[in-house]
């Protein structure tokens, strides 16, 4: 029945984690989503998928 | 007593999901964005050969720059300036957009300030960005 002295002040810590979370800038999040819009933007994503686009090497390769 | 137990591990479990959805992405997928993020793209070609040469900088505040005005023709200079006009106005909505987009239209400035970084770390090398009030070629 101790247990209950555990759970609650952890309760207590996630409720308010999710409140904070709200008030304080996402830092990271933010920098991931400015990663992918200067991506776009820039056009400088790697070709990271190469064996997906199976269509069109070989007609680039006929030149 | 145990089912208060349980109530409460149900408790946590459910705010820590919340916790790892709300932290997890910053919402970029807006009409409004996905607009100003082509508009933007489509101008990178004619930005990127200023880039190179020298005329257009990325600037500390996440914005653009002329920089050196004399790497430019005399009769391209105009068209130079227009260019990073609109690049600038952009930028500006492209910002206040996503703040406004996550609920958070005070979030811009540390959102500008996220992409100023970011903007000038993957600068391509040759290129000139501004660092501690001066310029820099990368």
């Amino acid at each position: 029945m101790k247990k209950i002295w555990v759970a609650l002040p952890l309760a207590t810590f996630a409720l308010s984690a999710c409140v904070t979370i709200n008030i304080y800038f996402p830092a990271a999040a933010a920098e991931k989503a400015a990663d992918k819009i200067i991506e776009e933007v820039w056009q400088t994503q790697k070709p990271a998928h190469p064996a997906s686009s199976q269509a069109q090497p070989a007609a680039k390769e006929t030149k | 007593m145990k089912s208060m137990i349980k109530f409460f591990i149900a408790l946590i479990a459910l705010t820590a999901a919340l916790n790892v959805f709300a932290a997890a992405d910053l919402e970029v997928n807006t009409p409004g964005i996905n607009a100003i993020k082509q508009s933007m793209q489509a101008r990178h070609a004619q930005l990127a050969t200023h880039y190179a040469s020298g005329a257009v900088g990325l600037t500390a505040d996440g914005m653009v720059a002329l920089r050196d005005a004399s790497a430019v023709p005399l009769v391209q200079r105009q068209a130079v300036n227009a260019l990073v006009a609109a690049e600038n106005n952009d930028r500006n909505a492209l910002y206040a957009e996503i703040a406004n987009a996550n609920g958070h239209p005070e979030w811009q400035a540390e959102i500008r300030s996220t992409f100023a970084q970011r903007w000038i770390q993957r600068a391509q090398p040759g290129w000139w960005v501004q660092s501690g009030g001066a310029w820099k070629q990368k």
